[in-house]
């Protein structure tokens, strides 16, 4: 049976996030206990979370996940690594042993930073060189799998039910103003771990639940900018058209949305206002980065994160807020699990971007 | 007649006689004279030599008292020796010449088309119904800018090179006043202005009757130049320069004397009677450098208000010629396959020469994202798309829009009979005769080809929406929307997709 990357396996899903827009830390406890009700939206073939803001100590330096299959590969991955980092730290990420996961490859995280010589002598920025050896890493090295890159953040995510994969990483431990999960039900198989959800690319992290049917189309567009679909799933590039558009073509949020789940021409039509002049020309330039068919997504960033479904509203995704905190999931009632006096739920339109910032400085 | 040079007729006319009335309508009909009345014996006879099965004289029978059947009349049967092989030689022993023949390579290669297969939505994405949901086959030609620059106050610099937009993403191919009637033209011009499409002028310069379609015009520009000055080049919406035809790659273009009357002969600028040769090459074009001057200097003469389309034959190494035009400064490539048509080609060159545009567009689209360069252009195709499902096929494999010419002259009447060179067309279509041309009535011509594409339309959003994508954008490129049946491995390698069951 073919890998997850040598086959395309679409999948259905539940999510959920939660942010402090005071940037209050908050433990992993809420957002596993969010999952729990939409346990019948997995099927336990995946599950993962993100957080941002749970390494302040070492917020300057990207904070590099990574499977290993093997003490080979990561040999071969810190050979790599040692020729354009700075490794200031190197270690087990601690896990729980639990019965209800199994085949755990070596986990292991990194702190560094890019060496400047070498950044010069490439004329890259950070984050362009830290991206390119990302790709190069999971794409050109056997048994290596980098599943978070950012600053601040860390991406956790484990073949099994979201609610085992949280006890698993012990994310009670972990204090963050955001945080966003994801359980899988994929239509195959393959139990790989590099495949469960989010996905992320820097600080960009990605949890999304759908099938998007423009896939092939968005990945040959993406894949000429120097992005390689190793995984084959619409998470995977989703994250990079989100790198692409904010931090390549400098786009904001609102602009991406109107890229991705673009309004339909119909409505564009009408008043020839100012935005709708802009998104025709977003729709023109970047026709080949819309997504159709059914989704909702999060997508998390340092200092905030973008909540957006698909233009047609195919998929269920309801927002709720309580105090400073913000929610976002798949259903309601993972959102009344952790907080039943939640307040202000509402359904988002297709195509309309949720956007939550935590007020600046306090993240 | 020598008897050396007799051909069995290709068709033999079945007459009906119980239901002939002596009305001699198909006599009136027949511009190739094959019907007559024998006053000795008081019934309607024909020369079935003169046939080329039209269809006309059977379309218009009022007692359908007319058949046109394939002469069964044949030769020792042989597998390497077929009849028309035969029967070319002969024609050559008797006259020395080049055989010449019209419309698409009929003969029985493979068709891609049909051996991809469109997918479809089932359970874990859903379906989408065009005549509940909104649908889009809105399409913008042209180059697309790889930088986002904002004004002073935050927002984005909308200006774009020039595009064109398309209601759906399919476009009447380049065929000339002169080897087309006025007529057909006008029907054609008609019909893109009511679609919210473009058609193609040729090479035969533009009628300034139809100037006032300029809007919904590309203006051609061959190696004859025939009709090319400042208010035609200004009036379109589009320059196409045509580098080679599909079904004549690596050759010009003769439309003969006899066709170059009247308006005909103004508005190619040039005299009544004489021939229109186009050369093989531009004259000022050897190279891909030459493209490029060539490129810029229609931009110039439309201060670079117009998309500049480079049409060009899909031939063996069309991957790194499109690769060349892409960087050539063209807007839009317009490929154009084997099976392509035309009023008139060398038989030999029209059977043999160039590749199917399936397996061109798929190695272009490959290889222009390969090179990252494929925001630089947009792709048309052209040669031959048959049905809404080619197009969607052409689309999913990387296309942006389609041309259509024989589909759209099967739309205005034409019975595919091939005999187009000859000048006689009895559907008023490829013909200059006043008597033919008027024929075709361009009311209903327009409504035609209006409803054609709009049948197209409403099958591609069929089509669309089983497969869960409500913009054709989300189609472009989109192969695994396509699976392969009857194809080996190296084919399904270059069309870039997977086997069914796979």
């Amino acid at each position: 049976m073919l890998k997850e990357g040598e086959v395309r396996i679409p999948s259905g899903c539940a999510i959920a996030a939660m942010i402090s827009t005071e940037g209050n830390l908050m433990t992993g406890e809420k957002i596993v206990k969010c999952m729990v009700p939409m346990h019948d939206r997995s099927n336990g073939l995946g599950g993962g979370f993100a957080a941002y803001g749970i390494y302040p100590e070492y917020k300057d330096f990207y904070a590099f996940h990574v499977f290993f299959d093997s003490h080979d590969a990561r040999l071969e991955c810190e050979k790599f690594l040692k020729e354009g980092f700075e490794i200031v730290k190197s270690e087990d990420v601690p896990i729980r042993k639990i019965p209800e996961i199994t085949d755990v490859p070596i986990i292991w995280r990194y702190f560094v930073s890019p060496m400047s010589s070498v950044l010069s002598r490439l004329q890259l920025d950070d984050r362009e060189f830290v991206s390119r050896c990302v790709t190069k890493l999971n794409t050109k090295f056997d048994g290596v799998y980098v599943f978070s890159s950012g600053k601040n953040m860390g991406t956790f995510k484990a073949v099994g039910f979201p609610e085992d994969v949280g006890r698993f990483y012990r994310l009670e431990e972990y204090q963050g103003y955001a945080w966003t999960a994801h359980g899988r039900y994929p239509t195959n198989t393959p139990g790989w771990w590099g495949g469960a959800h989010p996905f992320s690319l820097l600080d960009y992290s990605v949890v999304h639940n759908g099938e998007i049917s423009s896939y092939d189309a968005n990945r040959r567009f993406i894949e000429m900018f120097g992005y390689h679909c190793s995984l084959q799933t619409d998470t995977e590039v989703i994250a990079y058209i989100a790198d692409y558009l904010l931090r390549r073509r400098q786009l904001s949020l609102q602009e991406m949305a109107w890229i991705v789940s673009a309004p339909f021409w119909s409505v564009l039509d009408r008043p020839n206002t100012r935005e709708a002049e802009q998104i025709a020309y977003l729709r023109k330039v970047f026709p080949s980065l819309l997504l159709t068919g059914p989704f909702s997504i999060v997508l998390g960033f340092t200092g905030g994160i973008m909540a957006l479904n698909d233009r047609a509203k195919l998929r269920s995704m309801v927002v709720a807020e309580k105090d400073d905190v913000h929610f976002v999931a798949s259903e309601e009632a993972a959102i009344r699990a952790i907080e039943p006096d939640a307040e202000n739920v509402y359904a988002p339109i297709g195509g309309e971007p949720i956007i939550f910032r935590v007020k600046e400085g306090a993240f | 007649m020598n008897p050396l040079d007799y051909v069995v007729p290709h068709f033999e006319v079945i007459r009906n006689f119980d239901r002939c009335t002596n009305c001699r309508a198909c006599e009136r009909q027949c511009a190739n004279d094959a019907h007559f009345f024998d006053p000795k014996t008081q019934t309607m006879q024909c020369d079935d030599s003169k046939c080329v099965n039209c269809q006309r004289c059977v379309c218009t029978c009022p007692t359908h008292a007319l058949k046109i059947v394939e002469n069964d009349a044949s030769f020792r049967r042989n597998a390497n020796w077929s009849g028309e092989a035969i029967t070319e030689i002969y024609k050559q022993a008797s006259s020395g010449g080049v055989l010449l023949s019209s419309m698409g390579n009929p003969t029985s290669n493979p068709v891609y088309w049909d051996r991809l297969l469109i997918n479809a939505s089932q359970v874990t994405n859903p379906s989408i119904d065009p005549l509940r949901e909104p649908m889009e086959t809105r399409v913008f030609l042209g180059k697309k800018p790889s930088e986002t620059v904002r004004n002073p106050d935050g927002t984005l610099n909308t200006d774009l090179p020039p595009q064109l937009e398309l209601e759906t993403p399919v476009m009447f191919s380049a065929m000339s006043y002169g080897s087309i009637s006025y007529n057909a033209h006008e029907s054609l011009a008609r019909a893109s202005r009511e679609l919210g499409v473009f058609y193609n002028t040729g090479e035969g310069g533009l009628h300034e009757d139809f100037y006032k379609y300029g809007a919904n015009t590309i203006v051609q520009v061959a190696s004859g130049r025939f009709g090319v000055h400042e208010d035609y080049l200004n009036v379109g919406a589009a320059i196409e320069i045509k580098m080679g035809q599909g079904a004549k790659p690596g050759i010009g273009g003769h439309l003969p004397g006899a066709k170059i009357v009247g308006d005909v002969s103004r508005t190619r600028m040039i005299p009544e009677g004489s021939d229109a040769i186009s050369p093989a090459p531009h004259h000022d074009v050897y190279s891909i450098e030459d493209l490029r001057q060539l490129v810029f200097s229609l931009k110039e003469a439309t201060r670079y208000q117009k998309p500049i389309i480079v049409k060009v034959a899909a031939v063996h190494n069309i991957a790194a010629i499109a690769s060349g035009v892409a960087r050539s400064g063209a807007d839009i490539i317009a490929l154009d396959g084997y099976r392509g048509g035309t009023g008139a080609a060398p038989t030999r060159i029209r059977d043999n020469v160039g590749i199917p545009i399936e397996l061109a567009l798929a190695a272009v689209d490959k290889r222009l994202r390969d090179e990252g360069i494929r925001n630089n252009v947009s792709i048309v195709v052209g040669g031959s798309i048959r049905n809404s499902a080619d197009v969607v096929k052409a689309i999913a494999l990387g296309a942006d829009a389609c041309y259509i010419g024989t589909a759209a002259l099967l739309a205005l009447g034409c019975r595919l009979c091939r005999t187009c060179s000859s000048g006689k067309c009895n559907w008023g279509i490829a013909t200059q005769r006043p008597e033919l041309v008027k024929r075709l009535n361009p009311d209903i011509g327009c409504k035609r080809l209006v409803n054609l594409l709009t049948a197209w339309r409403r099958e591609i959003m069929e089509l669309m929406g089983g497969m869960g994508i409500n913009s054709i954008e989300a189609l472009r490129g989109n192969r695994l929307m396509l699976r392969g049946v009857n194809l080996n491995e190296k084919e399904l390698e270059i069309l870039g997709v997977l086997h069914a069951g796979e």
